[in-house]
């Protein structure tokens, strides 16, 4: 996927979690999937009205219901902030619905700042 | 920076009407559950990123000692969580921007969060 | 999959239990697995499955208990949700965003945000919510199927 508004390629998952050293709990071989913007919450019905396809999740809920989330919307993955680990029912289901969940220490507004500097958009499209 | 700055780079809309705009924030929080609000929120006078829009959220900010709020995603408070907020003198503001494009225009500005990031040994690096 | 010709819908019924918030989600989960299996397209599963999720979670934080019954025909799909518990007092201002009545578990868990019957709506063709305050609240939405979706229950019943 090309960035359409610059013509250069999107970010994919490999580059955040090695720009970050980020923890991958899941998903190690889907760390090539673009990313085609942020979304950062913790409303479950927010993620689902608001967040887009491709966009990474920036979050500190760890049960399951997040995979079922992130599956419904398509979204390239999870991040959990604070340094919080996704519960064992949560690493069970995102290992089958093939959902990648990484691992942040930072809080999240220091994550999605730097992920933001990175030129990770929460406008849409990446 | 202060409050003023925060409305318009977000193109805001101030929802209590004698806010003081000229308020000076030195950090921000983005939380969406009060628990994270309560937990790591330690600066009095920061900004609060939410997508909370019932009355806890004003409980908790006195609890903290909030300097403001920023609703996100286009939600506005409630009537019970308004009055709550006038009442306290707490400035209410929301924009369209959702969380993510928020915290990291903030974030651009040299905001930063009350505080950075957990011990080591709770998974850090 | 049953139902013995083309104009006897497919029917399959879900029990959901109010304040079990460990399996939350299985349900919509299990839906979601009939259409995949049925070979829906991709845009009619995301929407149902959206949708169901929020109808499934309802039952979870503000119900006694409910079922969930999932109906294909050749035109559409339908969820059919019968719930026992308070109900709603103020069906308008319950589909209005924002509007929340969780108490502080449901918080907590992410949800009660006062966006799920509004998600519902925007994923569905159809929404019809009544409620009887003090006994339960009947929720139906109707996913409407076109182009190759249409053969789908037809083709599934030549099994």
């Amino acid at each position: 996927m090309i960035n359409k508004r610059e013509g250069i390629p999107c970010m994919t998952l490999f580059d955040i979690v090695k720009s970050f050293g980020l923890k991958v709990k899941t998903g190690k071989d889907r760390l090539d999937e673009e990313v085609t913007g942020g979304y950062a919450g913790d409303l479950l019905s927010d993620v689902i009205a608001h967040s887009l396809k491709g966009n990474i999740w920036v979050t500190i809920q760890t049960h399951p219901n997040v995979v079922a989330v992130a599956s419904m919307k398509e979204l390239a993955g999870i991040i959990l902030t604070g340094g919080r680990e996704p519960d064992s029912d949560t690493l069970h289901k995102a290992e089958e619905e093939g959902i990648p969940i990484l691992v942040s220490p930072l809080f999240t507004f220091e994550l999605v700042g730097k992920l933001y500097q990175m030129g990770i958009s929460g406008m849409g499209e990446c | 920076m202060k409050l003023r700055e925060i409305r318009d780079i977000l193109d805001a809309e101030v929802i209590t009407g004698d806010a003081n705009l000229d308020k000076e924030i030195k950090y921000v929080n983005a939380a969406d559950l009060i628990s994270d609000v309560l937990a790591y929120s330690t600066g009095p006078g920061a900004l609060l990123i939410t997508g909370i829009v019932h009355s806890q959220v004003i409980y908790a900010a006195n609890t903290i000692e909030l300097g403001a709020i920023l609703f996100v995603r286009g939600k506005r408070p409630n009537e019970a969580t308004l009055q709550l907020a006038i009442e306290n003198h707490i400035p209410l503001l929301t924009t369209r921007y959702i969380m993510f494009e928020t915290c990291g225009r903030l974030y651009q500005l040299g905001m930063r969060a009350c505080i950075e990031k957990v011990k080591d040994d709770r998974g850090g690096k | 999959m049953t139902g013995a010709g083309n104009n006897i819908p497919f029917r399959e019924m879900f029990h959901i239990e109010g304040g079990n918030f460990t399996n939350a989600g299985s349900i919509s989960s299990q839906v979601k697995k009939i259409l995949m299996r049925a070979g829906f397209s991709h845009g009619v599963i995301r929407r149902t499955s959206i949708a169901t999720f929020e109808a499934e979670m309802n039952v979870i934080c503000y119900a006694n208990q409910g079922n969930l019954s999932l109906f294909i025909t050749p035109d559409s799909l339908k969820i059919v949700v019968e719930d026992e518990g308070v109900g709603i007092p103020d069906v308008d201002l319950a589909m209005k965003e924002g509007y929340s009545t969780a108490n502080e578990k449901i918080h907590e868990l992410g949800f009660g945000a006062g966006m799920g019957l509004s998600n519902i709506k925007n994923n569905t063709d159809e929404m019809i919510l009544t409620s009887k305050f003090g006994q339960g609240t009947h929720l139906e939405f109707v996913v409407s199927l076109e182009g190759k979706d249409r053969l789908v229950p037809l083709l599934s019943t030549k099994e």
